[in-house]
Order: C-alpha cells, then sequence, then structure tokens
C-alpha cells in the first residue's frame, strides 16, 4: 500500500497548479459517410497543460494523427469542441490558430532556401523584415544550422532537414507545436540526439508540446505525459513511469514494455496469484473484487536455483536467453501458466541463473503487482 | 576445368571494359538507327530542301528556276511596287504576322485560364474518377480535326446553335456575326489546343506534395497566398510545358483560321500555304516558313532557360 501512495504522488506532481493550454472535449471524427463511414476518433476528452511536452501514443490507426490535424486545423470535429486557452477554435483555419507543425515528412518548400523555408511563416504574419532576418538567425542557432542558410533544403541530410523543419514550425513562436512522428524517418543514432535535442529545444522556449509517435520508447524518454490510445479512444493519461508501472489496462501494459499477466484473486488491496503467493497491488477504479488480472514486469521477477522458500513460487525454467546487457528466462509455473523474467547481466551470471530444465525459487519485488482493468 | 581455365585468353586490365563499351557503342548505333533514319529523311531532308529554295527564284508555275535569289527572303518583310520598283512594307504580311502572335499569345492565356483550374480539377479527384475525367479530355483528339472545326463553325455560324438560343431567348434580335472574325479563330484554336494545356498542368498538380499546401496553411497563409506563394511555383513546370504546346502550334496552325477565318482572316500557316498554292512563289513560301521555325525556336530556347535556371536553382 505504501508504495501505491507513494505512486500517486509521483505521478501528478503540479498537475492542479498548471494552466490549460489545450482542452479536447468529446471530440468526435469520422471520415465518409454511410457505409463507407469511418471513425478514427470516438468522444476523446483530454487536457493539456502550458509549457508541458505531451505524447500522443498508440499504434498505427489509433487515431493519434488525427487527433493532431484536429488540434492544427486540417480537419474538423465531427462533433465536441477543441479549445486552446480557453477559447473553441474547433472552426478556426490552420492560418487562423497559433499553433505550428513540424510533418511527418517535414515537407519542407522545396523551391526555397533553408532560410526563406524558416523565414515563411513570420512573413505570412507580416513582421518587419529586420525582424524576420534575426528571427531566422536566432532560430538557425538554435537548432546549430547557421552555415546551412542559403542552401536548397534538397541539398541537406534527412536530420538537417529535421532540423530546419523545427527551426521553420517554432520561429513564429506558436503557443503550441504539433509534432507528427518526426523522428521516424531518422536512423537509431540520429533518433537518439533528436529526442534529446526536441526535449533541450522544448525547455528552452517554453512552448508546449504535443508530440506524435508509435515508439514506446521515445514516448517514455521524452515525455511529461503520455497518452496512449487505441482504437480511437485515449486508454490513459500519465507520466511515463506511471504508464509503464501502472498501466490501466492489458493494452497499455502490452503495449509499452514487456509483460507478464498472470490469474488472481483480489481482495481489497491484496492479491492471490493462482500460482500462489499473496501481495499488496496498485488497483485502478472500476475493477471488481474476485477474479482478476495482473501485470508483472520482467525485471521485478527475481530468480534463484533450488527450491522457493517463503514468498517464492516454484517454477521450471524452460529456456535461457542472453542478449548483451540482460538474460531473460522463461518459467514454468505450477499452474502451467508461463513467466519471464529478466535479469541484468553481471559477470557470473551463469553461477547466478538457473540451467535450462532446473527447478527454480521465483520471488516477485514488492509493489511489482499491477491489477488491470481488462 | 582446370582446362577451361587454362584456354582462357588473357586480358590486359581495362582491356575487357574498353571492349565491353566499344561493343555497347556499336549496338546503341545499331538500335537507333531506324529512327536515324526517319529523322534524316523526314526531318533534316526537308528543312534542307527549305533552306535552299529559299534562295532560289520562283518558277512560272510554281516549282522554282535554280538561279539565286534574296527576292524571296526580301519579300517576306518588303513589298515592290508593281510600277517604279519602290520597296515598301509588306502591310499584308505584318497584319499576319501581328494576328498570328497575338491570336497565339490570347490562345495560349484562354487555354491557361480554362486549363489550369480543369487540371487541378482532375488532379484532386479520387483515382477512380481521375482517369474517367482524363478520358473524357482525350476523347476530341479521336476525331478529325476538320471534323471538330466544322462542329465549331456549326456552333457560332449566323444560323448556329449560339444565335439562335440567342435569338429565341431574346437577348439579341440579330444574329452576331462571329464567323470569320479573329474571335472565331481565338475560340477554335482555344478549344482545339486545351487538352495540350490540361494534360501537361495536370501532370504537374498530380505530382504537387498537398501536406506543402497544409505546411503553408499551417504557417499563417491564406488560400491566395499560398496559391501564389507555394503552389504556383510548384507547377509552374507544367504550365510553362502546357504554355509552350499551346503556343507552338498555334503559331502555325492552319485548319482553324481557313475553316473559322474566312480567306479574310489569314494567319502564318494560311499565308504560307498561300505561297506554295495560288501564289506560285515557291521560295517566299519557304522563307515565311523558316521564320516561323524560327519564332518557334525562339520560343523552345526560352522554355529550355527558364526551365534550366530553375534546376540550377533547385
Amino acid at each position: 500500500m505504501l508504495s501505491i501512495a507513494l505512486g500517486a504522488e509521483v505521478i501528478f506532481p503540479t498537475k492542479e497548479t498548471r494552466t490549460q493550454m489545450i482542452q479536447i472535449e468529446n471530440a468526435k471524427k469520422t471520415f465518409g459517410q454511410g457505409d463507407s463511414a469511418f471513425t478514427a476518433l470516438r468522444d476523446v476528452s483530454l487536457e493539456i497543460a502550458a509549457n508541458e511536452f505531451f505524447t500522443l501514443l498508440g499504434p498505427s490507426g489509433c487515431g493519434k494523427t488525427t487527433l493532431l490535424r484536429l488540434i492544427a486545423g486540417f480537419e474538423p470535429p465531427t462533433e465536441g469542441a477543441i479549445l486552446l486557452s480557453g477559447r473553441d477554435i474547433s472552426r478556426l483555419p490552420p492560418n487562423q490558430r497559433p499553433v505550428n507543425t513540424v510533418f511527418q515528412n517535414y515537407a519542407l518548400f522545396p523551391h526555397m532556401t533553408v532560410g526563406q523555408n524558416i523565414a515563411f511563416g513570420l512573413e505570412m504574419l507580416g513582421n518587419p523584415k529586420a525582424e524576420i532576418a534575426k528571427t531566422v538567425n536566432e532560430m538557425l542557432r538554435l537548432v546549430r544550422m547557421e552555415e546551412l542558410k542559403d542552401r536548397r533544403t534538397s541539398e541537406i541530410s534527412g536530420g538537417q532537414q529535421q532540423r530546419v523543419a523545427l527551426a521553420r514550425a517554432l520561429a513564429p513562436h506558436p503557443q503550441v507545436l504539433l509534432l507528427d512522428e518526426p523522428l521516424s524517418a531518422l536512423d537509431l543514432k540520429l533518433r537518439k540526439e533528436m529526442q534529446i535535442e526536441l526535449k533541450r529545444l522544448q525547455n528552452e522556449t517554453g512552448i508546449t508540446f504535443v508530440f506524435v509517435t508509435h515508439d514506446q520508447e521515445e514516448a517514455l524518454t521524452m515525455s511529461d505525459r503520455v497518452a496512449v490510445m487505441n482504437a480511437g479512444r485515449i486508454l490513459q493519461v500519465g507520466s511515463p513511469r506511471d504508464i509503464y508501472e501502472r498501466p490501466s489496462e492489458r493494452f497499455v501494459a502490452n503495449f509499452i514494455g514487456e509483460s507478464n499477466f498472470l490469474d488472481a484473486a483480489r481482495i481489497g488491496g491484496d492479491v492471490t496469484l493462482a500460482a500462489g503467493g499473496s501481495f499488496a497491488a496498485a488497483v485502478p477504479e472500476g475493477v471488481p473484487e474476485g477474479k482478476v488480472s495482473v501485470l508483472i514486469r520482467p525485471e521485478h521477477i527475481g530468480v534463484r536455483g533450488g527450491q522457493p522458500e517463503a514468498g517464492e513460487l516454484p517454477a521450471r525454467v524452460e529456456t535461457v536467453v542472453y542478449s548483451g546487457d540482460t538474460t531473460t528466462l522463461h518459467l514454468r509455473l505450477a499452474t502451467g501458466e508461463v513467466l519471464k523474467a529478466r535479469i541484468a547481466n553481471a559477470p557470473d551470471i551463469d553461477a547466478a541463473v538457473p540451467a535450462e530444465g532446473q527447478d527454480a525459487a521465483v520471488s516477485i519485488a514488492p509493489g511489482a503487482v499491477t491489477v488491470l482493468r481488462d | 576445368m582446370s582446362e577451361a581455365t587454362t584456354h582462357r585468353p588473357t586480358y590486359r586490365p581495362g582491356e575487357l571494359e574498353a571492349e565491353a563499351n566499344a561493343a555497347d557503342n556499336r549496338n546503341r548505333w545499331l538500335l537507333s538507327l531506324p529512327a536515324l533514319v526517319i529523322i534524316v529523311c523526314a526531318a533534316a531532308g526537308p528543312l534542307l530542301v527549305m533552306v535552299v529554295y529559299s534562295f532560289l527564284t520562283p518558277g512560272d508555275y510554281g516549282n522554282v528556276k535554280w538561279e539565286f535569289s534574296l527576292e524571296g527572303w526580301i519579300g517576306t518583310l518588303v513589298q515592290r511596287d508593281i510600277f517604279d520598283d519602290t520597296l515598301m512594307w509588306a502591310d499584308a504580311h505584318l497584319s499576319i504576322f501581328w494576328r498570328s502572335l497575338s491570336l497565339s499569345l490570347i490562345t495560349t492565356f484562354l487555354t491557361l485560364i480554362f486549363g489550369v483550374p480543369t487540371a487541378w480539377f482532375i488532379a484532386t479527384q479520387p483515382p477512380s474518377r481521375k482517369q474517367f475525367w482524363l478520358f473524357l479530355v482525350t476523347v476530341p483528339f479521336w476525331t478529325n480535326l476538320l471534323v471538330r472545326t466544322i462542329a465549331i463553325q456549326e456552333l457560332i455560324r449566323s444560323e448556329g446553335v449560339i444565335n439562335l438560343v440567342l435569338l429565341k431567348i431574346g437577348v439579341i434580335t440579330e444574329p452576331i456575326q462571329m464567323m470569320f472574325t479573329d474571335f472565331a479563330i481565338g475560340f477554335g484554336m482555344t478549344y482545339v489546343y486545351l487538352p495540350l494545356m490540361v494534360l501537361p498542368v495536370y501532370a504537374a498538380v498530380d505530382k504537387l506534395d498537398f501536406r506543402l499546401v497544409e505546411a503553408a496553411h499551417d504557417l499563417y497563409a491564406g488560400r491566395w497566398t499560398a496559391f501564389r506563394r507555394v503552389i504556383l511555383p510548384l507547377i509552374k513546370p507544367g504550365i510553362i510545358a502546357g504554355s509552350i504546346l499551346v503556343f507552338v502550334p498555334s503559331l502555325g496552325a492552319y485548319v482553324t483560321p481557313r475553316v473559322l477565318g474566312g480567306g479574310k482572316n489569314l494567319m502564318f500557316g494560311n499565308l504560307i500555304e498561300l505561297q506554295f498554292g495560288a501564289g506560285r512563289n515557291w521560295p517566299l513560301g519557304a522563307a515565311l516558313s523558316l521564320m516561323l521555325m524560327a519564332a518557334v525556336m525562339v520560343s523552345l530556347i526560352f522554355y529550355v532557360r527558364v526551365t534550366s535556371r530553375e534546376q540550377a536553382d533547385g
């Protein structure tokens, strides 16, 4: 119970004190009509605070990009409203919203130079020429692209195009910056660099970032808060730690990180696993008592050879998979359920873990059991 | 196996590649031979004949006499008085040049006005319907040009459909004289050459990345500004190609001005035909043809210049 209370404190440290930037109220979006109609968003409500790095995370087709396009103004919501700083902007065209977008494939203007691309938004706002030139140089410095100002966008690399797209969208200093999977076209190393870069830019500019991705690791690394989406709905909103450690339902747990799902019985805040052992567990709202499904992350499980003592579960080691920094064991429990355990590797790892086919004793870290809503 | 390797001829480094390149070149010439024959026989040859004829003396009943003369070239711009041999500007020719040029420019402009929105409309249709609209655009090509031009005549002649309808609903009391005017020629040419504008502009709009338009709107550009600053520069190659495709044949149009312009409103093509026919002045006709070709070349060079600068820029 203690761990839950701690968790709850970690989850929303300053929620009440933050001012709301974006409010989405019961937004619904349907494309097409009649039989071919497709509902991309069903009744989505969401609040995004000012100065927040907010991520929409979900598999492709979950509606996250549609939600972003609704905020940008490229599509009107079929139902519901979108509020920016308390003002309803649902029907405003994109050029009247103080919101800028970094597109998935950057959408840089191919007939303009890097500098002209960045200046475009400022020119459209009718800023004086001298001020535009100054801001463009500032932006180039911010994304470390000063020497490429007069290049054509076709003459620079993907990572550089990415930076130009960012600078172009940041130049008019929007209230909200929308990023539509901006890192997906980059290779792994560049992606890692840009993750840190984006976080730095968000800190330096103080602009609210709404970031769309299907990459759970990206979402966990960069975000203040994450909304996990599936099939046009928001399943859970919370801090990365909240989402990872206290997923409210099976989909969220499965989508983020590796998971063990076990059958259990719940009475109050205590669950008893079908495989044996009783644990204090975090319980989301609205879960009835009795038979439930629980989540245990593989890295929260300890394994040693030999017979179980009190608080440990008996198991048999089925496979041992070595993967560099960790070793994963597949354990067969007495109920027939398979449990994955991931153990950080040490130089003497062979001595520490039981071999395939041996009996093992499984221990579960306190606070590692989470009840799922299913 | 060892035998095969020992009997293989030995090559110096690079020799194999050189051999392969030479064979490649031989093949290339062989393969392009049919095309070369056609170009020499159908384009270069006749062109040479025209150049030679333009410097000869007209025969009495057409054809040419093999005597050198510059009269053909002089006759394109000036004419000799029958009585005292004084030279003066050939007003008839100059007005025909001017009519050709202005009608071609007007035709190009009108096809732009009608063609760009049409191309835009087709390119933004769902893929299944695009094919249908493109098909409709190409339908006129299936019919002979003369037949299409006579159909236009049916529309605009004094007893034609347009005049009949306007008379019936009482907008006019007398039929409007449209046949045998510059309007008729311009109208006909716009109709005939419209597909040549629509197709290249369609190709350009179809290639246009509409996310760029979204990006422009996102960066505070209204509809008109987004069109002017982003769409127009990106579809410009298509617009230029279409303009050339319309302007060049307009300049040398023959059938349309002949049928719709009557005997009075000649264009360049009709003037040339006249020299080879009733005028019996082949050298003048040849010189006029070469002039027309020069005009076409100038506009093509302009096109190449503009597009290559575009490419150098981006």
